[in-house]
């Protein structure tokens, strides 16, 4: 087979292939997530089928995918959400951070990582999965819950530490001093700000520059833009994604259900790229030797992910069983972890791959899992008078 | 209206859950997604934190939903209020596109003046506003309740559609 013809096939197999084991997924009630992280474990570098011409093109729209997941992700909360969010549940951000963050980081010291590998882990132990949190919290029915608000609260608290640990997280990737470091965050910082104060001032303007009749000028414009920006934010050093997250977070909530509608397609096939080129640049027989670590780490922040969630519904004044599903619900980890590991991998510490792959495999199929058993136990404890 | 116990809560990435607790004691929760879907669901009695019995509707179902309990449940009040007065009746007029109104004031339909009739709501699409003003803009699409006698209101109804002029 020529050149064309061989690429062709290996991403028409891939995506069919994919359709496949999202269909699966779904069939089991979980996220496709872990099943296309495992079916990339099977191809590619130390698998069984080589997807050598497909591998560069995958490489270059897995860049794209990650910038594309960011722009939805600022696009998925207007600021008057990411303000209240923070007015009610600040503290439980905090004690987010304080609990899950730090074990991912000894894990890293413990497993012989570089600092900036273990802040890397921190980060993947750190961010729940709100792709697959959001989704859980539809399909059981749980929207209305009382502890729902606090769920959703920290998810977006987390989303926006995202758009500051990122930055710091390339800066010290790239190999920069604490100065530099410091230096990093505080840009990222006030950038945010200034993005977010903009946003609700001139916000329309960019809404109105972005609009028009035609989704394919909508669609071609908010692309430009974003791969503008991110590309002007991985040249100063602060990480594309932040700068895609930026656009999102800028664009006005009346314009936002529209950019969704008309981006998640694209979203989705670049994400889908993400995750196998994450997944073909892992080596699978180097997961095995630290699948021990994974579960111990995988075991620890499930805990204290519980405890998170527990604080911050105690804190709406959720009784015990809302409380136990809101803990459980945030247990997933999913396609934030594997973005701040792929920034890592890519940096040129490739260790944090199969670590973080075997990590988000367990937590992305227990935790969804965890949160339906926690359901019954949840109401059984109900039931007994004394506990509430 | 009487005042009711209900509560907005804003969901991040979501919508907004409203929480109306009713006579009969049970609590509803009503999720109005931001997409335009709802859900519609009540507080189990054993954990008040938790809904069951989840109704999910479509962007299209809650738009039904919401007319069946909106607008014609408004003229339907004022059916009832017409019936406790002999002679008064009440009737719903649409501003057809081609109206003269369309794109004019309330006050311009000078209603009150020429036929007695009193406009006591004006709904559009989703929205009822109660005993608009004057200078509340018109525009196709648009639904007024009206009362009057019964002559008035076919009056205003001739108005309305362009067919008297003065």
């Amino acid at each position: 087979m020529d050149h064309v013809a061989a690429l062709l096939v290996e991403l028409g197999l891939l995506f069919v292939g994919l359709s496949l084991l999202g269909l699966a997924a779904r069939r089991l009630g979980l996220s496709p997530i872990p099943f296309v992280l495992v079916a990339a474990l099977a191809l590619g570098e130390g698998g069984v089928v080589p997807l050598s011409t497909a591998e560069p093109f995958l490489t270059a729209s897995a860049e794209i995918g990650v910038v594309l997941l960011l722009f939805t992700l600022g696009l998925e909360f207007s600021a008057t959400e990411l303000f209240a969010a923070f007015r009610r549940h600040a503290p439980s951000g905090v004690v987010d951070l304080v609990l899950n963050a730090p074990p991912g980081f000894a894990a890293g010291l413990l497993l012989g990582l570089p600092w900036q590998g273990a802040l890397a882990l921190a980060g993947v132990t750190w961010i729940s999965s709100s792709g697959i949190i959001a989704r859980l919290l539809g399909d059981l029915g749980r929207l209305a819950n009382r502890e729902t608000p606090a769920v959703l609260s920290v998810l977006v608290l987390e989303d926006l530490a995202m758009a500051l640990f990122l930055p710091l997280l390339a800066v010290a990737l790239a190999g920069a001093g604490p100065m530099s470091a410091l230096g990093g965050i505080t840009l990222a910082v006030g950038a945010v700000l200034v993005v977010l104060l903009a946003a609700q001032r001139l916000g329309h303007r960019l809404g109105r520059l972005m609009t028009h009749d035609d989704d394919e000028q909508v669609m071609l414009r908010l692309v430009g833009l974003t791969l503008l920006v991110a590309g002007l934010a991985q040249s100063v050093g602060a990480s594309a994604a932040v700068g895609a997250f930026l656009v999102g977070l800028a664009l006005p909530a009346s314009f936002a259900d529209r950019a969704r509608a008309i981006l998640s397609p694209l979203r989705d096939l670049f994400a889908a790229t993400f995750f196998v080129a994450f997944g073909l640049a892992t080596d699978p027989g180097a997961i095995l030797p630290v699948l021990p670590a994974a579960v111990a780490l995988a075991l620890v922040t499930t805990a204290t992910k519980i405890a998170t969630g527990w604080f911050a519904a105690r804190r709406d004044g959720v009784g015990v069983p809302g409380r136990l599903r809101a803990g459980t619900a945030l247990v997933a980890r999913g396609e934030f972890s594997i973005v701040i590991a792929g920034l890592a991998v890519t940096s040129g510490l490739p260790e944090i791959g199969p670590v973080a792959t075997g990590y988000v495999l367990l937590l992305a199929v227990t935790g969804p899992v965890l949160t339906r058993i926690a359901e019954p136990i949840g109401l059984r404890l109900a039931s007994a008078p004394s506990t509430r | 209206m009487p005042v009711m116990d209900l509560e907005e809560t804003l969901l991040p990435g979501v919508g907004v859950r409203y929480e109306v607790r009713i006579r009969t004691g049970e609590v509803l929760g009503i999720v109005v997604q931001r997409e335009g879907g709802a859900e519609i669901s009540v507080y189990d009695r054993r954990d008040p934190d938790r809904v069951r019995d989840v109704f999910r509707l479509s962007p299209e179902e809650a738009d039904a939903v919401a007319e069946v309990l909106g607008a014609p449940r408004l003229t339907q009040r004022f059916a009832d209020l017409s019936r406790e007065v002999p002679g008064l009746r009440s009737a719903r007029f649409p501003i057809a596109p081609g109206s003269p109104f369309d794109g004019r004031t309330l006050g311009d339909t000078r209603a009150r003046t020429l036929t007695g009739c009193s406009i006591v709501a004006l709904v559009r699409d989703a929205d009822v506003v109660p005993s608009p003003g004057p200078e509340h803009g018109l525009r196709a699409g648009d639904v007024l309740v009206a009362i009057g006698s019964a002559s008035g209101l076919e009056q205003l109804d001739r108005r309305l559609s362009g067919q008297a002029d003065g």
